[in-house]
């Protein structure tokens, strides 16, 4: 474990030389790497891979089953992100396969997923791994009898529009997405136990899973809003991964397709798809919603100098800095609910701290009347930001032997008493050895 | 003119004995240091088992950092997160006096390490200890049985078992102040003089320093001093003796700031002060009866007696509605579990689960006292012949020891002096018997004798003073053989005759024995002695040096030394982060944060029972709940001790029922039938699924089946339950 750190530390050095790649400084991805199916996806989600590329990312587009792939190399990841446009994939050229992919997760990285009809027990895999589960049922596509898209082609109803995004400016962008998004593709239900996984795009109500050609023998396994069409997770390590149930919705054709959903008469000249995805890769990729705090500061009311401990009852002033990443820049972030707690097995204090809208947030407080191993703790995790959790340790003791006050009022009968005593007793001496 | 002749022989044997006795107590010195010496010889010098390791970091820290930030201590590396202060809660005696030795060392340009300091500061202290005795043996009985009694000491095994070199523990020097503190005591009582009281307070403060079991000086004291008041030996001498300790003790005690106001506030020292006031209304009625006349004298008495009885009673129910509202009626868990030994298995199963708080077993007074046990009853005998201030305190000293030793096999500590003086007073008689026997009934008639024999047949005080004289010189022929051992015994025998031969026979005297079986009972004695080195040496040897951190195993192809426990805690302090929590059995506490400075949960200062509760329902739990809990305290390393391998038999899981136990005393839903099958503890097939499961048995036996491919445990003897499983929530 800190083995793998330490050479992880040392290469860092090189990597800035090689290339700008992922970095705390720097939290955007730059290297993706593309699995596709067949050379044909390069084509027809071109509009795709050009954004992405117009956004600065370099994009390696590579066959799935292409035998030199790996994201590894020498034992580092040669790129921050990973896109499997390989719906139905079963098995991985190269050095890649589930695990390697999860590894590269835990590590930090980032993950685009797409399912669709058909998609194989692989991809499967790595979406339970994520915390989705798609529709066991192979042949199973979302339908939707009242919110499909109009189309040409009066088809069975798979072919979707949904208009149920999550309720997050951070993570689709605050410009509200005005079209419904298309969307054809099999659906997906959140794991219950699992609470980073979060719905970004959900069907109507009226929507259910099922095999468009056969008939309805049972309840549909999945139905309503219940089944998430696209998902996303960001896992503890901050790294983002996104789910998506059908490939299609990155297709050229979607993104440029006008859309009129059946259940209303707007129709729109453009589907949401395009802002919908860059808003989201965005997101993904960090290019958005990163937030990074920096000088974690607490001193002695007065003082300027951090101490290495504290004493009981001491004032003590706290101040961190927080900072989102824009895309090119860390820009301060203003919120009003940052909250700092002097935690020892549970917050002593917990306050909310003041901010001066450039990134400062700052408190001052009263050391509790308890002795201990203190953290300073600032857990802020809210809905698309990377979670930020600091801890501090500092310990805080009694009272040295010579701090406690010295004369007190109340004990002044006892000083009386006492001297009384040894004035006493020195006239008793003298009287009893000296009267005679 | 025959007299002062007489009197300048007499000058010079009595010159010649002081010079003897002190070469004899140097070489008890020496013999008690070498003793000692053991466990550096066979293992290296090192600092030995769990406590040790504390008082040598916080002696490093006293070092380094002075007294003053020693007083203010505060630890933030153990007990996380809670933090212990170390200044107010340790005994500071050994520390300083380690601490006093580094210093004044250094300032003689003698380099040694602190280290080394701690790990000699035991054997040195013993060697006081046995002048102590020395000193202390002499005030009730003479010189003769000082000496004695000073031998026995320097290598009782009991004693040994606590001070040799490396078991830097607070018992080592807290033994020769509470012998120190008693020889003071009994020297003021003979003596009546204000200074040995004073000195007397200030060895109590010592004590009060180096050892929670400074609680039995202030209860044997009033014992000793009510006993007197009530047997009529009231003196002013006894008065001396007493007040000012209590006065000044208390005051100094109070000072030590782990003691603070617990010296005037709990029932241990309760008996001190009303023995205090007892004293001083005794010594006022002596008073009263010396002023007035018989008459006015009874009439006084009722007086004061009537409205003495109204006051006392008054003061009493109110001491006693005090003490009552309090819920452990003011006394603390080790000194209840004292007066009732049933108490800690009942109530407190922290202090239950300390080998050293059991009872003892039979074996081990033999085992620790040795031929001391059969000794003590003629010693008890000797002290009643006649029955003087000094030796009926010897005769309290060794009847509440034995009580209280038969309590906690630990206290087999406080013990162990009172009987190596007791048997020293009854080997030094039974000598002193013999070697006059044999005297009288051996021919030749020499001047000055005659006048001795004058002396001790006319009056009884003179004869004790020879005693004195005739103890000195058997005792210095016993003494040889302890040391040298064997061979001399032929040697000692001549001489002893010799010696003899110079008194008198007298045949007058009644308490003469036949001259044949005075030899052969001084044979059998000298023998009884000689076992008892034998058995000193032995213990000293192969039972009590081993150090503990080091292990050794004998098997057919030689012996295989484990240095296990010091590598684990090299590794911690090499592989991971300064800052990071590591959770262990509150018994490696000590270890861990002395040897592999990293912070601990629990440690060996059992002060919080519901935080080593936490960490033994973590522990006894299953992996998730244990995780949870863990995580909640910061954990990032679990340590556990398993010796199912090597076949080290006090290892965590043999120590797993405590932790059930303690774990549930706080937290019911650990509940201990449920990791025994029918009252069974076991960890083979037969093992309930809750112990299968919990943490310590997989934190254990995780890859345990790939060391022989079945799983065979050599503590237990037995295959393990479940030999293959992942760990989920931990990794190795």
């Amino acid at each position: 474990m800190s083995g793998r750190s330490l050479i992880f530390f040392s290469v860092i050095p090189f990597l800035a030389i090689l290339c700008s790649s992922f970095s705390p400084e720097h939290p955007t991805d730059r290297r993706v790497l593309v699995l596709i199916q067949d050379t044909a996806i390069k084509s027809s989600h071109s509009i795709f891979f050009k954004s992405l590329r117009d956004r600065g990312f370099e994009l390696d587009v590579k066959l799935a089953d292409d035998p030199d792939i790996a994201l590894q190399r020498y034992g580092q990841y040669v790129y921050d992100a990973l896109i499997l446009f390989c719906p139905t994939i079963e098995r991985f050229g190269g050095s890649i396969d589930s695990s390697a992919i999860l590894d590269f997760v835990d590590s930090g990285h980032d993950l685009i997923i797409t399912a669709d009809m058909g998609a194989s027990d692989l991809i499967r895999e790595i979406a339970i791994e994520c915390g989705v589960d798609f529709d066991e049922d192979p042949s199973a596509l979302v339908i939707d009898h009242t919110s499909f898209a109009i189309s040409d082609t009066e088809g069975d109803h798979t072919l979707i529009a949904s208009d149920a995004f999550v309720q997050s400016d951070v993570i689709l962008g605050s410009t509200k997405i005005e079209a419904p998004v298309l969307f054809q593709g099999i659906g997906h239900s959140l794991n219950p136990s699992n609470s980073l996984v979060l719905k970004v795009l959900s069907a109507s109500p009226s929507a259910y899973s099922g095999n468009p050609k056969a008939k309805l023998s049972n309840p549909p396994s999945l139905s309503g809003s219940a089944i998430s069409l696209v998902s996303v997770v960001q896992a503890r390590n901050n790294a983002r991964i996104l789910i998506s149930g059908s490939l299609s919705i990155f297709n050229d054709r979607f993104l440029r397709s006008g859309v009129q959903n059946a259940g209303s008469s707007t129709k729109y000249e453009k589907s949401g798809n395009e802002q919908f995805l860059t808003e989201l890769s965005k997101w993904i990729f960090h290019e958005r919603g990163h937030l990074k705090a920096v000088n974690v500061r607490h001193h002695k009311e007065g003082e300027a100098g951090e101490p290495s401990m504290y004493r009981i009852n001491d004032d003590l002033e706290y101040s961190v800095e927080i900072f989102e990443w824009s895309g090119t820049s860390w820009e301060p972030y203003v919120a009003n609910d940052v909250q700092v707690q002097f935690y020892m097995m549970s917050p002593y204090v917990l306050k909310t701290l003041s901010t001066d809208q450039k990134g400062l947030y700052y408190t001052a407080f009263k050391v509790p009347d308890v002795y201990g191993v203190f953290q300073f703790k600032v857990e802020y995790q809210r809905l698309g930001y990377t979670s930020l959790s600091l801890s501090k340790q500092i310990p805080v003791r009694p009272f040295r032997h010579n701090e406690y006050e010295r004369f007190i009022t109340a004990a002044f009968p006892y000083y009386g008493s006492s001297f009384s005593m040894i004035a006493g007793f020195f006239i008793f001496t003298v009287v009893y050895l000296y009267n005679k | 003119m025959a007299a002062s002749e007489g009197a300048t022989e007499s000058n010079l044997r009595h010159a010649f004995g002081n010079v003897l006795s002190f070469f004899i107590l140097l070489l008890i010195g020496v013999l008690a240091f070498s003793i000692r010496l053991f466990s550096v010889i066979k293992y290296e010098s090192v600092i030995h088992e769990f406590d040790p390791y504390f008082n040598y970091r916080v002696t490093q820290f006293l070092t380094k950092n002075g007294i003053y930030d020693f007083w203010n201590w505060f630890d933030d590396r153990t007990w996380y997160p809670l933090g212990r202060v170390i200044g107010g809660t340790v005994y500071p005696g050994l520390t300083l006096t380690a601490g006093t030795l580094w210093w004044i060392l250094n300032s003689l340009n003698i380099p040694l390490s602190v280290e080394t300091v701690c790990v000699f500061t035991a054997p040195t202290f013993s060697a006081i200890a046995a002048w102590a005795t020395y000193l202390l043996t002499k005030e009730v009985k003479g010189t003769g049985a000082g000496l004695t009694a000073a031998a026995l000491l320097a290598m009782v095994p009991s004693y040994i078992s606590r001070s040799v070199a490396g078991s830097y523990d607070n018992e080592a020097v807290a033994i020769f102040a509470l012998i120190f503190t008693f020889y003071l005591y009994i020297k003021t009582l003979n003596t009546g003089s204000l200074l040995y009281a004073t000195l007397n307070a200030i060895a109590y403060f010592y004590m009060v320093c180096s050892w929670g079991g400074y609680t039995f000086i202030i209860n044997l004291i009033p014992m000793h001093v009510l006993l007197c008041i009530v047997t009529g030996r009231y003196s002013s001498r006894l008065y001396i003796a007493y007040a000012p300790l209590v006065v000044l003790g208390t005051l100094l005690a109070s000072l030590v700031p782990v003691v603070g106001f617990n010296a005037v506030m709990t029932s241990e020292h309760f008996a001190s002060f009303l023995v205090f006031i007892v004293i001083h209304v005794v010594a006022l009625a002596y008073y009263i009866k010396g002023i007035l006349s018989p008459k006015m004298f009874k009439v006084a008495v009722t007086l004061v007696l009537a409205v003495g009885l109204v006051v006392c009673s008054a003061v009493i129910a109110v001491l006693i509605a005090m003490v009552a509202s309090s819920p452990t009626k003011g006394w603390s868990g080790r000194s209840l579990s004292l007066l009732d030994p049933t108490y800690a298995s009942k109530y407190i199963p922290i202090i239950a689960s300390v080998s050293e708080h059991q009872p003892p077993t039979w074996p081990s007074y033999f085992m620790d006292i040795n031929v001391l046990a059969f000794l003590v009853p003629a010693g008890i005998i000797a002290c009643f012949l006649p029955l003087s201030d000094a030796s009926s305190f010897m005769v309290l000293y060794i009847v509440t020891s034995v009580y209280f030793s038969g309590v906690m096999v630990r206290l087999m500590l406080v013990l162990a002096p009172a009987a190596c003086i007791m048997s020293g007073i009854a080997l030094s008689e039974a000598f002193d018997v013999f070697t006059r026997s044999i005297k009288c009934q051996l021919p030749g008639v020499s001047q000055n004798s005659q006048i001795d024999v004058g002396d001790s047949t006319s009056g009884s005080v003179v004869t004790q003073d020879e005693v004195v004289k005739t103890d000195k010189t058997e005792d210095s022929l016993k003494e040889r053989p302890s040391k040298k051992n064997k061979k001399k015994e032929r040697e000692r025998e001549r001489e002893n005759v010799e010696k003899a031969s110079i008194k008198t026979p007298i045949q007058k005297r009644l308490l003469v024995l036949p001259l044949e079986s005075s030899v052969i009972a001084l044979l059998l004695l000298v023998l009884l002695g000689a076992f008892y080195v034998v058995h000193c040496v032995w213990a000293a040897a192969e039972a009590y040096s081993a150090p503990s951190i080091v292990l050794t195993s004998r098997s057919h192809d030689g012996l295989h030394v484990f240095d296990d426990f010091r590598e684990a805690y090299a590794w911690l302090s090499h592989n991971t982060e300064v800052d990071d929590k590591v959770a262990s059995w509150w018994d490696y506490g000590y270890q861990t944060t002395a040897m592999a400075n990293r912070t601990v949960i629990v440690d060996n200062n059992t002060w919080n029972n519901t935080h080593i509760a936490t960490v033994g329902t973590a522990m006894s739990s299953p992996e998730k709940a244990a995780w949870e809990i863990f995580q909640s305290l910061d954990v990032k390393y679990v340590l556990v001790v398993f010796g199912g391998v090597v076949g080290y038999p006090s290892d965590d899981i043999n120590k797993f029922l405590w932790m059930v136990r303690i774990g549930g005393g706080v937290f019911p839903h650990i509940k201990e039938p449920d990791y025994l099958r029918d009252g069974q503890y076991r960890i083979d097939s037969q093992a309930t699924p809750t112990m299968l499961n919990c943490l310590m048995y997989k934190l254990s036996y995780y890859r345990f089946v790939e060391t022989d491919g079945k799983g065979f445990d050599r503590v237990r003897g037995t295959e393990i339950g479940k030999k293959h499983f992942k760990l989920t929530h931990f990794e190795e």
